[in-house]
């Protein structure tokens, strides 16, 4: 009891006197916060792009591909393989009975970002009827869809977000005929918004194309027994070569080597900087202990132990590094939440845009880190503040 | 030089203190000099672009093809002293596709026209000679373990032989490198001869990818663009000419909003650290004020005291930073290793160097510039008596 009550009366004062020592205090809170901001959105970018592609494609989908082509820039499927395919069993059908299947172009639309001039290549993906039932998840946020057999197209909110001229009214040239926005969708954070879409008949006819590159289609039965025998079908039949793949794995694979940039670059950054902090952390501390040597002694002096001097300092650089983590965290949330960044896929050579996500657990984290270094930024300070003898540590000037 | 005892014995007077800042200060040139290996590769191609040559692109789309009797007519462009034309061929290795671009083209034009590129001259011989020849990158040899003499099968993504089979085989005859780590990166390729692949492939004959040209010093790479794409205005296959480095940085400006990332971050942590070492800085002069004072006793001027406390700040700065720039350097051939070759190669090249010097000496002056002149406006008797 005697240990706490001594424990809560030095922190108190500590605490009340931290006005009086603002400056190494300020740094500490400052560093941290720094550490802990760069921290949580560099994580955050990492969540983001990994949400971007764990919400694009559902597992009750499939994306069929010329065989031996990963991505759909290299495929290449001919206008009667698509209705063969089509109306595979297994694809699932709508009300009027009509396959909810979707052949689909996709083309590179240079664009410039906003404020910029240098030509980005955005996906121009054109779609049939099909498509829209297929991918329910798609809602169009402002103008209209696209009519069939006219020059008009819908554009994903975050193309219309990162790319310069994309909005509902506004008119383009694309290889030698216009086109007209008539909307803006969302598909819930994936790929897709980073899109341009269109109608695929007039797609076709607009720049002579005679096959469609990949075609989308919803299972009837999402199970895996029911996937592998249609695959094991259309692998069998001798009029075509197809690669079917589930939509998430396709996504997947063709965002690897992105993913796998963003996560080492997001990892090495957050760490290197973590260790960083602690040395300036753990410097920052001993000059504030080494600075109150006279006070520390004095407190000894008087019959406080050593046990509350170290909890004491502790706590103290624990609730210091906490402000900090909190203001680091809060700054990343500000500036970086749903923050827009788009970047080139190497895989498929396409922009690919996606928001950074501070969330909750980021959040916390970024607080641990701060609780972390503040440990052991306080811990080796104070022990050697109880530990300096009290009569030299008074006789210091 | 006679002051650097007094010097060394500043720092060491608190050793602690003066490892925790340089290692503080180690750990932000090392993340500056990781980053910006990170932020060079990417933009290496735009670096080692060369500035008399031009791509020749179909006008929609660097993926459309072209006619091969394009070349010929290139040719004949006032100025335009070399043509390679070249096609992707969509190369799958094991299983992963683009582990590495597969580019079929002239192997004698080519390395004519890439002349940064180094192949012995019996291995180009060879692939010039071999129909079914393949010359790949030092990088990946390595990365795969390959020989020269064997077999290398390829699969395609795009082109089907003439029997419908993807699957393409070529004789590995050479290797292709460059002393130049910007340009090695680029050497992370196989070259395939095009007058096999042109024969043997089922689709696509005739066609292909993209033309470089070489244009001499008597015109202007504009002019010739301009001519170029003027000349195929109309016809089926249009063509969009670029020089090779507004090609190379289009690719790099893609990458968008990475680069600007990298620079946030590290501004962020260059002002973390400026923070935390600027107020251990203050707070160390703080302390030593009696002894500033001493030695002005002693007759040394203001001006060698504000020098003493300057170059302590810049001697931590600049050892850390040499220190952590080293670092960077000795971790990168493990990075290399790391990333298995899918990204250029890293290195930390010599502007980077330049630019953390550079930084290092402006922190310092930033953080021992107040302390310094501090110790510049100290009054013996107020210091002495510890007023």
């Amino acid at each position: 009891m005697r240990v706490l009550n001594q424990v809560f009366q030095i922190t108190i004062v500590n605490l009340w006197t931290i006005p009086q020592r603002l400056g190494t205090s300020l740094v500490i809170v400052v560093g941290i916060a720094g550490v802990v901001g760069v921290l949580v959105s560099v994580l955050a970018m990492s969540r983001g792009f990994e949400h971007t592609l764990a919400s694009t494609g559902r597992a009750s989908r499939i994306m069929m591909l010329r065989a031996g082509s990963d991505a759909e820039m290299s495929s290449d499927i001919s206008r009667e393989h698509a209705a063969i395919l089509a109306a595979m069993p297994n694809v699932a059908r709508n009300g009027d009975g009509r396959p909810l299947a979707s052949a689909e172009l996709v083309l590179m639309r240079d664009l410039a970002r906003k404020g910029g001039t240098d030509p980005n290549n955005v996906p121009f993906r054109a779609v049939q009827d099909a498509a829209f039932e297929i991918r329910d998840e798609l809602r169009i946020v402002e103008g209209r869809r696209f009519e069939r057999g006219r020059r008009e197209v819908i554009v994903g909110a975050k193309a219309a977000d990162q790319f310069a001229g994309l909005f509902v009214g506004s008119r383009f040239e694309f290889r030698d005929s216009d086109w007209t926005v008539v909307g803006i969708f969302t598909t819930g954070g994936d790929v897709h918004e980073t899109e341009i879409w269109a109608d695929a008949e007039v797609a076709m006819s607009s720049f002579r194309r005679l096959s469609y590159q990949s075609l989308t289609a919803t299972l009837e039965d999402a199970s895996e027994p029911a996937f592998e025998t249609m695959k094991a079908r259309i692998d069998d039949d001798p009029r075509f070569s197809i690669n079917v793949l589930r939509e998430p794995e396709y996504y997947a694979r063709q965002s690897k080597t992105l993913a796998t940039l963003i996560d080492v670059l997001g990892y090495m950054v957050a760490s290197f900087m973590a260790v960083g902090a602690m040395f300036g952390a753990l410097n920052c501390m001993y000059s504030a202990v080494a600075s109150r040597q006279k006070e520390i002694a004095t407190l000894r002096a008087i019959g406080f132990g050593s046990v509350p001097v170290v909890v004491s300092v502790m706590l103290e650089a624990l609730a210091l590094s906490l402000l900090g983590g909190t203001i680091g965290a809060a700054l990343a949330y500000i500036y970086c939440n749903g923050a827009s960044l788009s970047t080139l896929n190497f895989n498929t050579f396409s922009q690919v845009a996606f928001d950074f996500r501070v969330t909750t657990d980021l959040i916390l984290q970024g607080l641990l880190w701060s609780l972390v270094i503040g440990l052991v930024g306080g811990l080796f300070p104070a022990i050697r503040a109880a530990r300096l003898p009290v009569v030299e540590a008074l006789r210091t000037s | 030089m006679k002051y650097l005892p007094l010097l060394w014995a500043a720092l060491a007077r608190r050793k602690t203190r003066t490892i925790l800042t340089l290692l503080s200060v180690v750990i932000a040139f090392l993340l500056f000099g990781m980053l910006q290996a990170v932020r060079l590769a990417f933009e290496s191609g735009a670096d080692t672009a060369d500035d008399n040559r031009l791509l020749t692109v179909a006008r929609y789309s660097f993926i459309e093809p072209l006619p091969m009797s394009h070349a010929s007519r290139i040719e004949q462009v006032p100025g335009v002293v070399h043509v390679v034309g070249a096609d992707w061929f969509g190369g799958k290795y094991q299983n992963e596709s683009n582990a590495f671009p597969v580019i079929a083209s002239d192997p004698a034009r080519y390395f004519e026209m890439y002349s940064e590129f180094e192949v012995p001259p019996a291995q180009l011989q060879a692939a010039i000679k071999t129909r079914t020849s393949a010359l790949a990158g030092q990088r990946l040899v390595e990365r795969f373990g390959w020989k020269v003499g064997q077999k290398l099968p390829i699969a395609s993504e795009i082109y089907p032989k003439i029997d419908g089979d993807m699957n393409w085989e070529f004789d590995l005859v050479g290797t292709i490198d460059a002393d130049d780590p910007a340009v090695r990166g680029n050497t992370d390729m196989i070259l395939i001869n095009v007058a096999f692949f042109d024969e043997a492939r089922a689709r696509g004959k005739g066609n292909t990818g993209w033309y470089t040209l070489r244009i001499d010093d008597s015109v202007t790479p504009q002019a010739v663009a301009t001519y170029i794409d003027r000349m195929f205005a109309n016809s089926p296959h249009e063509t969009r000419t670029q020089p090779e480095k507004e090609f190379a940085m289009g690719f790099a400006k893609q990458i968008g909003d990475m680069g600007a990332l990298v620079s946030r971050i590290l501004a962020a942590v260059f002002f973390t650290i400026l923070i935390l070492t600027g107020n251990t800085m203050a707070q160390s002069i703080r302390e030593r004020i009696p002894e500033l004072a001493v030695l002005k006793t002693l007759g040394f001027s203001d001006a060698t005291v504000t020098w003493l406390v300057l170059a302590e700040a810049g001697v931590l700065m600049i050892a850390g930073c040499a220190l952590g720039m080293l670092i960077a350097v000795a971790l990168m051939p493990g990075l290399n290793g790391a990333t298995g070759g899918r990204f250029p190669p890293l290195f930390v090249a010599a502007s980077t160097w330049l630019l953390a010097l550079g930084i290092a000496a402006a922190v310092a002056l930033v953080i021992g510039l107040p302390p310094a002149l501090r110790a510049r406006r100290l009054r013996i008797v107020d210091a002495l008596a510890g007023r």
